[in-house]
């Protein structure tokens, strides 16, 4: 039995100048690399399988067999791609990865490529956050003039060149194969698979896509064995995982735990809701996680327990929200947002969009009738799985979920004739504004 | 605001980025960053530059330059600050703090305040979407520095000493540079800030700092049962 919080890739966040590569050597950084070129890439490739580790990027594909799917039979360069474009809203756990830790982040480049025998890679960080772009490419730059990149690392005879690659802005670009489109200077726009990346991703070469949670979580298996990581977590959902709690709560941040933890475990280390409230709804997994309510505080946090409660684990964002918020207005704003970050290659997902903030602004103002919340579901009937790829379905989460949970909320801002909520009691300041 | 033509060493510097990548398209974007940089948005030249460069038709640059919302078509401030109006942010009080900041700087979204007579810097403004990091709600971005934990009355006072041209740092970065020089860095030139700020912020941390308080760590290796049965099962055999 692990105990309740497990720091690996944060048990470095409190060092000085946890960034250098004097602080992430002293604490054995880069010798997983030695015992990575003592084996061969395919052992590489099966101690990533038998770890268990599956997708830290909210969708939990199994790593290793990701990478298996890499044909070594294809003449062309295969290629790694960092996707660190974090921008699933409540999702904030990558860029504090990689602005207090990058070094991890790169080592774990360096054995995911080399085990997909790629000696090209990207790392892919979403423009917005200049220091953490800063404190990456200051982390490769001491990585080439370690010897740890570049010609021959270590001796092994294996070469490997890293490009850290900022973005420009688009929430899209989160989404794989519209990354390689951004990687490639195009529009960000989703493409139609088949083929898979594994087979024509990059320059239509076999590339492999990885969140920076699940490449920074390779030195570690490598270094400490699949069975230590097997370890932690449940029996399909192996591992440890950054649980990222943010709203209405006590001590909002970050909690490294075995995967299978519960909210109200959670909650209780960080000290519960905010004083004098409850618990109305929250966030599995960023915004495109079905909402959850208060019922839910002792579903484990696993991609099964998620799942069999009609949501999904996705990246462990948990948005908190007390009994202080308009669920309509909440959907209201992240569909807002889903419309704006719409790339508009597809129809369901373009216009549905659209739609769908037409009617729920309608419903938060007080206007329209009950027959508006079947329309709306059957806009989200009309968008889901109609698309290239899952913004669109992300965008009927909150809409379906909160129908589902809160009706009765919908049907108060009909007979209210607007929405009954007064937002600055939500504030972070609002209790203080009291007592003033 | 000025928009110096794009000389011999930027053009260079363009080739520069396309030289990183396999195939040169892919600098595009961060090529982009840099006209950024050195005209303050994206102008025809610099459209046409890149164009030239790239080997592509300046339609072909226009159409990935309005795709991306960190490329301008009109100019911005020496600092442009961004107020996350994304659902968790905003119900903490990212709307209270955009409202003000509006009304404060006489502004709508997307504009750039008047420079004041004793002003030394220009601001703009612009609602953005979530920067990733919502244990720090309600967030502010200042040229995509982080700035944590805001109130209405701290954004306002932020602005103003940013209007003044007082040194003002990120709440866990370096001290502000400009928009122009935020660019450079994001087109992959760094600017030597990268020791500024600490390691992590506060909300960062509370995990971590209750496992150290209660002496919760992860496994170690040799102690695993799994591992010890690995072994054991490798002996045997």
């Amino acid at each position: 039995m692990s105990d309740t919080l497990t720091p690996v890739l944060t048990d470095t966040w409190d060092a000085e100048q946890g960034w250098k590569l004097a602080t992430y050597a002293a604490r054995g950084g880069y010798d997983a690399l030695d015992a990575a070129f003592a084996m061969s890439p395919d052992d590489v490739i099966t101690a990533v399988k038998d770890s268990g580790l599956r997708g830290r990027g909210g969708a939990g594909f199994p790593t290793g067999m990701k990478w298996s799917f890499i044909p070594q039979d294809n003449p062309k360069p295969k290629y790694l791609v960092v996707n660190a474009d974090e921008s699933e809203p409540g999702t904030c756990k990558d860029i504090p990865l990689m602005m207090g830790n990058p070094h991890v982040l790169v080592e774990g480049v360096i054995i995911s490529s080399y085990a997909i025998r790629a000696n090209k890679a990207f790392i892919y960080i979403r423009g917005e956050v200049v220091h953490v772009i800063r404190r990456v490419q200051a982390a490769v730059a001491e990585a080439y003039a370690a010897g740890h990149l570049g010609k021959d690392i270590h001796g092994s005879g294996y070469d490997l060149d890293v490009v850290v690659h900022a973005g420009a802005g688009a929430y899209i670009c989160g989404e794989e194969t519209a990354l390689l489109e951004g990687l490639e200077g195009r529009r960000g726009q989703p493409r139609l698979r088949p083929p898979f990346p594994a087979v024509a991703g990059l320059y239509a070469s076999p590339t492999v896509i990885n969140n920076v949670e699940s490449i920074a979580s390779v030195p570690a298996i490598v270094k400490k064995g699949a069975a230590w990581f097997a370890s932690m977590g449940t029996e399909k959902s192996k591992g440890h995982g950054i649980f990222s709690l943010s709203g209405h709560v006590q001590k909002p941040g970050q909690y490294e735990a075995p995967l299978g933890i519960t909210l109200r475990e959670l909650l209780d280390l960080a000290g519960g809701i905010r004083e004098g409230h409850q618990l109305k709804f929250w966030t599995p997994g960023g915004s495109s996680t079905p909402l959850l309510t208060a019922d839910h505080l002792d579903v484990p946090l696993d991609f099964e327990g998620v799942g069999g409660v009609g949501s999904m684990l996705g990246t462990r964002a948990l948005q908190l929200f007390d009994e202080t918020v308009c669920v309509v207005r909440a959907v209201l704003r992240w569909t807002e947002f889903y419309k704006h970050e719409s790339c508009g290659k597809c129809t369901p997902c373009r216009e549905g969009t659209w739609w769908l903030v037409q009617a729920l602004t309608r419903l938060e103002n007080g206007q329209g009738s009950e027959a508006d919340l079947d329309q709306l579901l059957d806009q989200c009937d009309n968008i889901l799985g109609r698309s290239f790829c899952a913004l669109g379905d992300g965008a009927t989460s909150p809409v379906s979920s909160s129908i589902q949970h809160f009706r009765d909320e919908y049907l108060a801002h009909l007979s209210h004739g607007g929405c009954p909520f007064d937002p600055a009691k939500s504030t972070a300041w609002a209790g203080q504004e009291v007592s003033a | 605001m000025s928009t110096p033509p794009l000389d011999d060493k930027t053009v260079g510097e363009l080739r520069e980025i396309a030289a990183r990548y396999p195939e040169a398209r892919s600098g595009l974007l961060p090529m982009l960053h840099l006209v950024q940089s050195v005209q303050g948005r994206i102008t025809p030249e610099g459209i046409e530059a890149c164009a030239a460069i790239l080997d592509i038709s300046p339609a072909e640059v226009n159409g990935v330059a309005t795709f991306y919302t960190m490329y301008k078509k009109h100019g911005v401030g020496d600092f442009h600050v961004g107020v996350c109006t994304n659902t968790l942010c905003a119900v903490m009080g990212g709307d209270e703090i955009f409202a003000r900041l509006k009304d404060h700087l006489e502004i709508g979204n997307d504009e750039v305040a008047v420079q004041r007579q004793g002003d030394s810097r220009t601001v703009s403004l612009e609602h953005i979407e979530c920067n990733a990091a919502c244990d720090y709600a309600p967030v502010v971005m200042v040229n995509w520095e982080f700035m944590d934990n805001q109130t209405p009355e701290s954004a306002v006072q932020m602005v103003e000493a940013l209007r003044a041209g007082h040194d003002v740092s990120s709440t866990r970065g370096p001290k502000l540079c400009t928009w122009r020089e935020a660019e450079r860095v994001l087109a992959g030139f760094p600017d030597g800030r990268v020791d500024e700020g600490p390691t992590a912020g506060e909300a960062s941390l509370v995990g971590l700092r209750i496992a150290r308080e209660r002496g919760w760590t992860a496994p170690d290796a040799v102690t695993t049962p799994a591992v010890e049965a690995e072994k054991k099962a490798e002996g045997e055999a």
